[in-house]
């Protein structure tokens, strides 16, 4: 683990691992705003007093994890990347899709919009880069594909992911409950919507 | 306490002080982009600082008064009228039942800030009322026939004018440097602070855009997502930086090379498009 700046009111705690970033943030969590992301955990207040806290802090063991729900979530392969991604993983389009509902996917972390989620755990098949240049306006419900992730956009937005297809499921909606339909920890089964 | 909208301008958002602190749930800041000028409004209007204010972007607000209000304009500097009549920026202003105060393009800024006296009464969505333009977030944009009721009257405060923005010309904000300062080109770092960067005319709340150099990333592998804040300075992978603004995303992709001190990103809330930017770099705290 190494601390990184991170401006005048934050701290960035970088990892080697998803799991080490999640053992610091439940660690720190508690004490001080923290957000987690795919190897980091970003602080939040005054830089040299988070420096004394991580000093003081030890990361939390990884725990194991509760039951988990498996949401299922249908869509419809018709993204403008499922192309590029054929040609960058050198499967066919058909093989694409197929990874992509194979593959049992988990909710690794929350982040870039509310409702969005970066899932792990797919077919390593399906690793792909980033566009160069992010896209000004992605539909809300494009399911994507960006590194080892796979996620949907739950309104539209900016993106620089994959797109390969889209899905109908609200992923936000602050009048339910839970506003999010997906939280970390939770399975995610993708279908082709019939 | 009713203002109805009858012309709502490019765009025109409900403000006020935002999400902090939501992150992990994937919810951005959101709030007045010039936080500065909205504590200035409700100030001159003897509001709570956290009530809410109407951030318009580059003028075309008209507004008609149904009741007797008082308002106060403050950020981006432009003509402002009252049934025709000019009148004061950064004052507290009365108008009577029936009057209309419009808010003209602004010719020093891009986002002024109307405060009505007693606040906007809006329904408040996980404890804001802000419009999180990413997130779809709080009220939608003013649009025309919109009705804005406002909390209860109370005294105005009697205050000096607040003197108009003097943000002309080159704007420069402090830096810290990193953290992914070291997946660029020493040489990079050296022109993000050297250089003249230019205000791109696709900037908004999520973003201020950048054109100048290209900066030369030496590791070309993906960043794995991070957290961002506003004021992060996130090259993208054609070499050019966005400052992110209120409503950035939680989390991006791509390496922040810089971070804009806290209190200098309301500048950008006031920069516009073909404005100079530069950046200077203050030590690591």
């Amino acid at each position: 683990m190494k601390l990184r700046p991170y401006g005048d009111t934050a701290l960035l705690v970088d990892c080697e691992s998803l799991e080490e970033a999640q053992g610091w943030y439940a660690a720190l969590c508690d004490h001080v705003p923290a957000v987690l992301g795919a190897r980091t955990v970003l602080l939040r207040g005054v830089p040299s007093d988070l420096r004394t806290l991580v000093a003081r802090t030890s990361p939390t063991a990884p725990g194991t994890s509760p039951a988990t729900q498996t949401v299922e979530i249908p869509v419809t392969y018709d993204g403008v990347d499922l192309d590029e991604v054929a040609r960058l993983t050198g499967l066919p389009a058909t093989g694409v899709i197929e990874a992509h509902t194979a593959s049992t996917w988990t909710v690794a972390f929350g982040g870039f919009a509310p409702g969005f989620c970066y899932l792990v755990g797919g077919d390593p098949r399906l690793v792909v880069p980033r566009r160069d240049s992010p896209r000004a306006r992605v539909p809300a419900g494009s399911v994507g594909l960006a590194g080892e992730f796979s996620g949907v956009y739950p309104r539209e937005s900016p993106g620089g992911w994959q797109l390969i297809g889209h899905t109908t499921l609200a992923m936000w909606d602050s009048r339910r409950d839970e506003p999010a339909l997906l939280v970390a920890g939770m399975t995610v089964r993708f279908t082709v919507a019939s | 306490m009713t203002l109805v909208v009858e012309q709502p301008g490019l765009l025109s958002l409900v403000q006020d002080r935002g999400r902090p602190n939501l992150g992990d749930l994937g919810v951005s800041p959101s709030g007045a982009f010039d936080r500065t000028a909205l504590r200035q409004v409700n100030v001159l209007l003897g509001n709570d600082l956290a009530d809410a204010a109407i951030e318009v972007l580059g003028g075309g607000l008209l507004l008609r008064a149904e009741e007797a209000t008082v308002c106060a304009i403050t950020g981006g500097v432009g003509p402002i009228t009252v049934d025709g009549d000019p009148a004061p920026y950064g004052r507290a202003l009365r108008l009577q039942p029936g009057q209309r105060l419009a808010i003209g393009p602004p010719t020093s800024g891009l986002r002024t800030y109307l405060g009505v006296l007693g606040g906007l009464s809006i329904t408040a969505e996980l404890g804001s009322c802000s419009s999180d333009t990413l997130a779809g977030l709080g009220p939608a944009p003013l649009k025309a026939g919109d009705r804005l009721d406002t909390g209860p009257h109370h005294p105005v405060p009697d205050l000096e004018d607040i003197p108009p923005l003097g943000r002309t010309g080159e704007l420069t904000l402090d830096v810290i440097v990193g953290p992914r300062d070291d997946w660029f080109a020493a040489d990079s770092v050296r022109q993000l602070l050297e250089s003249r960067w230019e205000v791109g005319s696709a900037s908004d709340r999520i973003g201020v855009r950048l054109s100048g150099p290209t900066l030369e990333r030496t590791r070309s592998e993906e960043l794995p997502s991070e957290p961002c804040v506003r004021g992060s300075i996130q090259v993208t992978a054609d070499g050019q930086p966005i400052v992110f603004g209120p409503d950035h995303p939680v989390t991006g992709g791509y390496p922040v090379i810089a971070v804009v001190v806290d209190a200098h990103t309301d500048r950008l809330a006031q920069a516009r498009p073909g404005q100079a930017v530069r950046f200077r770099r203050r030590p690591t705290p």
